[in-house]
């Protein structure tokens, strides 16, 4: 590759990150600033909390499953099946319950976001609504990333319980463990570091999918064939950022708290 | 006395101030120049046609003037105030007192006709029966008062543009921008809407830039009038044309004549003379 297009390719992307993090400022920035478009956030929450509310509780259930299916059929050759609880808890609370709802949550709802907003871009709606003195900003962006994060918060939340039950489910009726015990064990072994780490993940996780599905909305050109690329880019670039992002979070939580 | 006399010499002066000016404005994209050097003025209850090639810039003139992209050099001045000095938050409240229909009329499609035409009131909180009382208002203006609860997919292009001529109209601007109104539109659609623009034209007498690539809608405007009496567009008396109506053409960029419809036709300018044959 020559140097040249090597150098405009590393410009192209310190650019793209100076750019998200404007819009991100300025996002974080307008929370704060009249008019704050009540009615918009009240839409978006129930769009993507509710709207979401089949699959994450769908996926929450068949993780939790999974999971006391795997573990059990481990811990057997040990004979500690009893701790099937624990481990499923653990688990779904601290990693898997934040990970993968945000994952559903970013492939439905970033998707949406980049693809109505890029559509808004090409057909000149947005310039239109700067026209007519309203900040695409305030009046688009502000309210999804309000009400993910918000959303992501409470989804989050419901795929825990869900895949504890989940898994209660597959230990106590198709593999015949004492279901109680499995709910003591499951209980027992949280500690509120492992609770807080599972409920700071979705806040971030839900930040990242709103800003991410956004940024790419909004920097959409080239008609609808851009807005196809923009929307697989903000898919994939918020799956990746979750994931990495679970590391550090998980890194920092484990040097604060030891566990 | 003094109190009485001062507002009166201030809306004189108001008026007698241009309400836009380009000084030297250039701008161009990914280093290729598209306006360069472009000066001149929009006074008050003036019409200017804005005429030139596809693809020279007169979009982006058109965004220079509301704010929506800033020049690369020179100013731009909108009732007084420049607007390359102004923050984002300033130009969002002087956009609220210019209207502009885009190219494709530009409607929210997920927004039926109403609302539509109704956005900017409902970003004042006007009551529920003001905002329809004036979105009828507007919507009668462009004889689409049966439209308020279609979406914009529902209608044809023609009445898309009448929507979003209601939609600028509908806050009673100072200032008018329209970009290209009837632009792919078939000729008969492309006369209902420049008999809007001339039917705003003359009975509100608003200051406007119309952009355009059609000979024949600029010079229509030139040549007709609102008649209030039979509520219908006349023809002018043969030989004249309406005095508050001036034509700007733009080539390669630059403005190549700034003057009145018979300083247009009479130009001896070889572009000029190629372009109107």
């Amino acid at each position: 590759m020559p140097i040249a297009s090597l150098d405009t390719t590393a410009k192209r992307w310190v650019l793209s990150v100076q750019e998200y993090a404007l819009l991100t400022a300025r996002a974080l920035l307008n929370v704060f600033r009249r008019p704050f478009y009540w009615s918009d956030i009240v839409f978006q929450a129930d769009y993507i909390g509710i709207g979401s509310l089949p699959i994450v509780i769908l996926t929450g259930f068949f993780t939790g499953g999974v999971l006391a299916l795997n573990s059990a059929s481990t811990l057997a050759q040990f004979g500690a099946t009893a701790v099937t609880g624990q481990l499923v808890s653990l688990s779904m609370i601290k990693e898997l319950g934040p990970v993968l709802t945000s994952l559903m949550v970013s492939g439905r709802n970033a998707s949406g976001m980049t693809s109505e907003l890029g559509s808004m871009i090409v057909t000149e709606q947005v310039d239109a609504m700067r026209a007519l003195g309203t900040d695409p900003m305030k009046k688009l962006v502000m309210p999804r990333i309000v009400a993910t994060v918000c959303m992501m918060f409470f989804l989050t939340i419901v795929s825990d319980a869900i895949g504890t039950l989940g898994g209660a489910f597959v230990s106590g009726i198709l593999l015949g463990q004492n279901t109680s015990q499995y709910f003591h064990t499951a209980y027992q072994t949280l500690r509120y570091p492992d609770v807080l780490e599972g409920l700071i993940k979705p806040v971030i996780f839900g930040f990242i999918i709103a800003t991410i599905g956004c940024f790419f909305g909004m920097k959409t050109r080239g008609g609808t064939q851009g807005v196809g690329r923009s929307t697989t880019q903000a898919v994939v670039v918020a799956s990746v950022l979750i994931i990495a992002t679970d590391f550090f979070i998980s890194q920092v939580v484990i040097s604060i708290f030891g566990r | 006395m003094s109190t009485a006399t001062h507002p009166l010499s201030e809306a004189a002066a108001s008026a007698e101030e241009p309400m836009v000016v380009f000084n030297h404005v250039s701008i161009g994209f990914d280093g290729k120049p598209v306006l360069k050097d472009i000066s001149f003025e929009l006074r008050h209850g003036e019409t200017r046609i804005l005429l030139g090639p596809a693809g020279v810039g007169k979009s982006v003139l058109l965004k220079l003037t509301n704010g929506l992209l800033m020049p690369d050099s020179g100013c731009i001045s909108v009732f007084g105030k420049d607007l390359c000095h102004m923050k984002e938050r300033d130009l969002f409240s002087l956009r609220g007192e210019i209207g502009t229909v885009f190219q494709e009329g530009a409607l929210f499609d997920s927004m039926n006709v109403r609302d539509n035409v109704a956005f900017r009131l409902m970003e004042e909180h006007l009551p529920d029966e003001e905002i329809d009382r004036r979105v009828e208002e507007a919507l009668r203006f462009v004889e689409l008062e049966h439209t308020m609860k279609k979406l914009p997919s529902e209608l044809s292009g023609g009445m898309r543009r009448r929507v979003a001529i209601a939609r600028a109209i509908v806050t009673e601007p100072k200032l008018l921008l329209y970009d290209s109104p009837t632009g792919g539109l078939d000729p008969i659609t492309s006369t209902t809407i420049i008999e809007l623009v001339i039917k705003q034209r003359d009975a509100s007498k608003t200051s406007s830039l119309v952009v355009t690539h059609r000979l024949q809608d600029a010079f229509m405007m030139a040549t007709h009038r609102y008649d209030a009496q039979c509520k219908c567009i006349q023809p002018m008396p043969k030989g004249q044309t309406d005095p508050n109506t001036s034509f700007l053409v733009l080539h390669d960029g630059q403005l190549v004549f700034d003057g009145t419809t018979e300083e247009l036709v009479r130009s001896d300018d070889p572009f000029l003379r190629d372009y109107l044959r």
